[in-house]
C-alpha cells in the first residue's frame, strides 16, 4: 500500500477513534489479556499489557494501529514472553465466517487481484491480462452471506445453550468486522480446559466423529427400538429432524437404515454433519493463546468496525458497523462489482478517477481496489 | 476423610491407613515375619504380587464385595498392606507399577458394582464420595445415569483414542455428560492407578522383617525377568520414542499416533512384532488380539501388505510426540537418531 493511502487511512482511522472511545473498552480482567497491535505496512507489535481504559485508548491515540488484537486468555504475565506467561484460563471462542459456509453467492462478489500485473477482474482463476495464476482473492460479501453466517451463529447458540449449559447472558456476538462473527462465551465451565479439550468441544458441536452407536445403529442385530427421536435433546433430537424430516416418515425411514446397513449409515452420519454441524473455524477455538480483534476496533481489511450484536436478527453490518464519515474523498477505483454501504450503492467501477464520502473509500482502499487520486 | 466399614476397606485397601490398622488389630509388622496364622497373610500378599506382575487381576475371597468371615476380611487388607511392604522391600519400580495398576483394576470392579447397585443407596454414595475425595469429580446419580460436567468428563477422556468416548457420541445434555456405572469407572482408570502406585512410592522403607528374606529375593528375581527386553537392544533411541515407552510402561495412554509412531520405528530397527507387542501391554485398554493384528498390519505382514514408514520429525512434531534435545541434531526423521554423520 503505498504512501498517501496509508495516510488517509491512518487519519480516518484516528478520527474514529478520538469519536468513539464509547465503543472501544478493555474486555474485563484487563491486567490479565494480552494485548498486540499492527501498524500499516508493518509487523505485529505483541506481548503487551495494559492496566485499563486510559491505557488503551493511549495506545489507540500514539500508535494509530491497523488493528488490534487483545487475547481471550488471562495470564499471570501477559507481557512476558509466551512460554512464560502463565496461561490461567481462557474465555472459549466461535469463529464463523462466511468464506467457510461453502456459498454459491461467493463468485458472484469475489474479485481477483493479480500479482503480477494488478490487473482487477471478477473471480478468475488465471489473469485474463498476463495469465498469471498468482492472483489475490478479495470478497464483499452480500447479504446471503451476512444471512447464512446468522443461521451458523444461532445453531452455535442453540448447541452452546441446550447440550452445554452456557447461560445465555454468557454469550456473546460480535461481528467480525469482515466477513463473519465471533461468539464469546464468558464465565462457563469450559475457562480453564486447554487446546485438547477445546479441541473435543469443537468435534461435538460440528458434528464431527460421530458413530453409528450413538445413533441407535449397532453393528450386530440392530434393533429399530434404538433409533433416536424427535423429542429427544441434543443430537439425537436434530439427527432425528434432519434425517426422518417428519414424524409420519421415521418407521419407514428406519426400516430402510436397516437395510442398508452399517457402512451406510456411518456414510449418512458423515453427510448430515455437513447440514447439522455448527461450521465454526476449529483453530481458532483450540488455539487458547491467540489475540483475537477488539471489539470496538476497525477492521483494516474493510474499514468496519467489530461491534456487537444486541439484535442479530436485525443486524447490518453494512450499516450498523460503518462509523466513518461522509467526507468526500477523491479516489481512483477499480471494483468490478456493485456493493452497498449505509444503505446506499455503490459501484461498479471501471478504473474510474471519482469522488466518494470517506467509509466507502476507506472500504475500496482497505479491499485494494482504489487508491486516493 | 471417609470413615469405611470394614467390608469397605477390603474392597478398597488402598483407602485404610495402614498402619492405623495393624495398630488397631494389635499386630506389629514383625509379627508377620515370624507367627504361622499371620504368615498365611504374607502368602496370600506374595500371590497378589505374582498375579499382579503376571498383568492379572487379583481375585479376592469376597463374594460379592462381602466376606464370609472376618478373618478373611483382615486377611484381605492384610496381603494389601503386606504386598506394598515386600514391594518397597524389593525397591524393584516395575513391581510398583504392575501392582498399582492391577490393584486399580480391581477396585475398578468393586466401584462400578457398587454404582451400578440400584438398591443400595449407601453403596453408591460411598462410591461418589471416593471418586469425589481422591479425583475430585463431583458424580451425581440420575435414574440410571451418573452424570458429570462436561468440562470434568473432556479432561479425563482426552487421552482416550477410542471413538466412542469422543463427546459427540456420548449423551450430553445441559453442560453435563450421562455415563452408564461402568463408563464412570472407566474414565477414572488412570487416576485411580496413579493414586495407588504414588501412595505405594510415597510409603515408608520399612527395614527387613526377618524370616520374608527368602520371599523378598524371589519377588526381585520375577521383577528382573519382568524388565522387558526391548531396553537393552543396542543403540540409543531418541527422546521422542523412549518418552512413548516411557507412557506406556507407566500404564498410561498413548495416544493412536503416538503408537504407530513407536511400533513404526521399533519395526524399522529390525525387531519382530513378537518382541514390540508386550510394549503396550500395560496400556489401559490392551487387548493382545487387536495389538497383534495391528502391528502385523503396519508390519505389512497381514491386510494390506505395505509395509508402514516412521513419520517425519515435522509430522510427530504437529502431533505433539516431539520432545526434541540436542542430540536430535537436525535429523529429519527419528530412524536417523544417532546415526547423523559428524562433519
Ligand atoms: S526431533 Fe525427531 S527424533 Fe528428536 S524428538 Fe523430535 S521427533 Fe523425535
Ligand atoms: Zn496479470
Ligand atoms: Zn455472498
Amino acid at each position: 500500500m503505498n504512501e498517501i493511502d496509508i495516510k488517509f487511512l491512518e487519519d480516518s482511522f484516528k478520527k474514529y477513534y478520538f469519536n468513539h472511545f464509547d465503543l472501544i473498552s478493555t474486555p474485563q480482567r484487563t491486567s490479565e489479556r494480552e494485548f498486540g497491535y499492527q501498524k500499516f505496512n508493518s509487523g505485529m507489535f505483541r506481548h503487551i499489557s495494559l492496566k485499563d481504559d486510559k491505557e488503551l485508548h493511549l495506545l489507540f491515540m500514539q500508535n494509530i494501529p491497523s488493528d488490534v488484537y487483545c487475547s481471550n486468555a488471562y495470564y499471570s504475565f501477559p507481557n512476558s514472553p509466551m512460554n512464560e506467561k502463565d496461561w490461567q484460563e481462557a474465555d472459549l471462542i466461535f469463529d464463523i465466517d462466511a468464506k467457510d459456509l461453502n456459498l454459491s453467492c461467493r463468485k458472484n462478489h469475489t474479485i481477483s487481484i493479480c500479482n503480477e500485473c494488478d490487473k482487477v477482474s471478477k473471480d478468475v482463476n488465471q489473469c485474463v491480462k498476463c495469465n498469471s495464476t498468482k492472483l489475490e482473492k478479495k470478497s464483499l460479501p452480500c447479504k446471503n452471506c451476512i444471512d447464512a453466517s446468522k443461521i451458523e451463529v444461532n445453531k452455535l447458540s442453540n448447541v452452546l445453550i441446550n447440550d452445554l449449559g452456557i447461560d445465555k447472558e454468557n454469550i456473546y456476538v460480535y461481528f467480525s468486522g469482515n466477513e463473519g462473527f465471533h461468539v464469546y462465551v464468558f464465565n462457563s465451565q469450559f475457562q480453564k480446559i486447554g487446546s485438547k479439550e477445546r479441541s473435543e468441544l469443537v468435534d461435538y458441536i460440528m458434528f464431527r466423529g460421530a458413530i453409528p452407536e450413538t445413533f441407535g445403529m449397532k453393528k450386530f442385530k440392530p434393533n429399530r427400538s434404538l433409533f433416536p427421536d424427535f423429542n429427544q435433546k441434543g443430537w439425537n433430537g436434530r439427527f432425528s429432524k434432519q434425517v426422518f424430516g417428519s414424524k409420519s416418515k421415521r418407521s419407514k425411514i428406519i426400516s430402510e437404515l436397516l437395510d442398508n446397513g452399517y457402512p451406510s449409515f456411518q456414510k449418512i452420519l458423515d453427510d448430515v454433519s455437513e447440514n447439522i454441524g455448527v461450521k465454526i473455524d476449529p483453530n481458532v477455538t483450540m488455539d487458547i493463546h491467540r489475540i483475537f480483534r477488539l471489539p470496538g476496533s476497525i477492521n483494516s481489511k474493510s474499514g468496519l468496525t467489530k461491534i456487537l450484536c444486541t439484535n442479530l436478527t436485525k443486524f447490518d453490518p453494512y450499516t450498523d458497523a460503518c462509523f466513518l464519515n461522509d467526507d468526500s474523498v477523491e479516489v481512483l477505483a477499480n471494483c468490478p462489482i456493485e456493493f452497498k454501504l449505509k444503505n446506499k450503492k455503490f459501484g461498479p467501477y471501471i478504473n474510474e478517477k471519482i469522488s466518494l464520502p470517506t467509509y466507502v473509500a476507506v472500504y475500496l482502499i482497505c479491499k485494494k481496489l482504489a487508491t486516493i487520486a | 476423610m471417609l470413615i469405611l466399614g470394614q467390608d469397605e476397606k477390603a474392597k478398597y485397601p488402598f483407602l485404610a491407613d495402614a498402619g492405623e490398622y495393624l495398630k488397631d488389630k494389635g499386630f506389629s509388622l514383625v509379627q508377620f515375619g515370624s507367627d504361622p496364622v499371620l504368615k498365611l497373610s504374607v502368602e496370600k500378599a506374595l500371590h497378589r504380587i505374582k498375579v499382579a506382575a503376571a498383568g492379572e487381576v487379583y481375585k479376592s475371597d469376597l463374594i460379592d464385595g462381602q466376606a464370609s468371615k472376618d478373618y478373611v476380611l483382615e486377611r484381605e487388607v492384610f496381603s494389601f498392606l503386606l504386598a506394598i511392604v515386600l514391594i518397597k522391600l524389593t525397591g524393584m519400580s516395575t513391581l510398583i507399577k504392575r501392582f498399582a495398576l492391577a490393584e486399580a483394576r480391581r477396585a475398578e470392579n468393586y466401584l462400578e458394582k457398587d454404582l451400578g447397585n440400584a438398591s443400595n443407596k449407601s453403596k453408591i454414595d460411598l462410591a461418589t464420595r471416593i471418586i469425589y475425595d481422591l479425583f475430585n469429580i463431583e458424580i451425581i446419580k440420575e435414574n440410571d445415569f451418573f452424570v458429570i460436567p462436561v468440562s470434568d468428563y473432556l479432561k479425563h477422556s482426552v487421552t482416550f483414542h477410542e471413538r466412542e468416548w469422543k463427546l459427540i457420541n456420548r449423551h450430553v445434555e445441559n453442560g453435563k455428560v450421562f455415563l452408564t456405572p461402568d463408563k464412570t469407572v472407566r474414565l477414572i482408570r488412570k487416576e485411580l492407578g496413579n493414586y495407588i502406585s504414588s501412595k505405594i512410592i510415597n510409603a515408608p522403607k520399612p527395614s527387613m522383617i526377618p524370616g520374608l528374606e527368602s520371599i523378598v529375593n524371589e519377588l526381585i528375581l520375577i521383577s528382573k525377568k519382568l524388565t522387558p527386553t526391548y531396553t537393552i537392544t543396542t543403540g540409543e533411541y531418541p527422546p521422542c520414542i523412549k518418552h512413548a515407552i516411557d507412557v506406556l510402561e507407566k500404564g498410561e495412554n498413548l495416544p493412536h499416533s503416538g503408537r504407530f509412531m513407536l511400533a513404526t520405528f521399533l519395526l524399522s530397527r529390525g525387531q519382530t512384532v513378537q518382541q514390540i507387542a508386550p510394549l503396550f501391554k500395560n496400556a489401559p485398554d490392551y487387548n493382545p488380539r487387536v495389538t497383534f493384528y495391528q502391528l502385523n498390519h503396519l508390519a505389512g505382514i497381514s491386510g494390506s501388505a505395505t509395509k508402514y514408514a516412521c513419520p517425519s520429525c515435522e509430522k510427530l512434531k504437529t502431533q505433539d510426540l516431539c520432545f526434541i534435545t540436542k542430540e536430535c541434531d537436525n535429523i529429519i526423521n527419528p530412524l536417523q537418531f544417532g546415526k547423523k554423520r559428524k562433519l
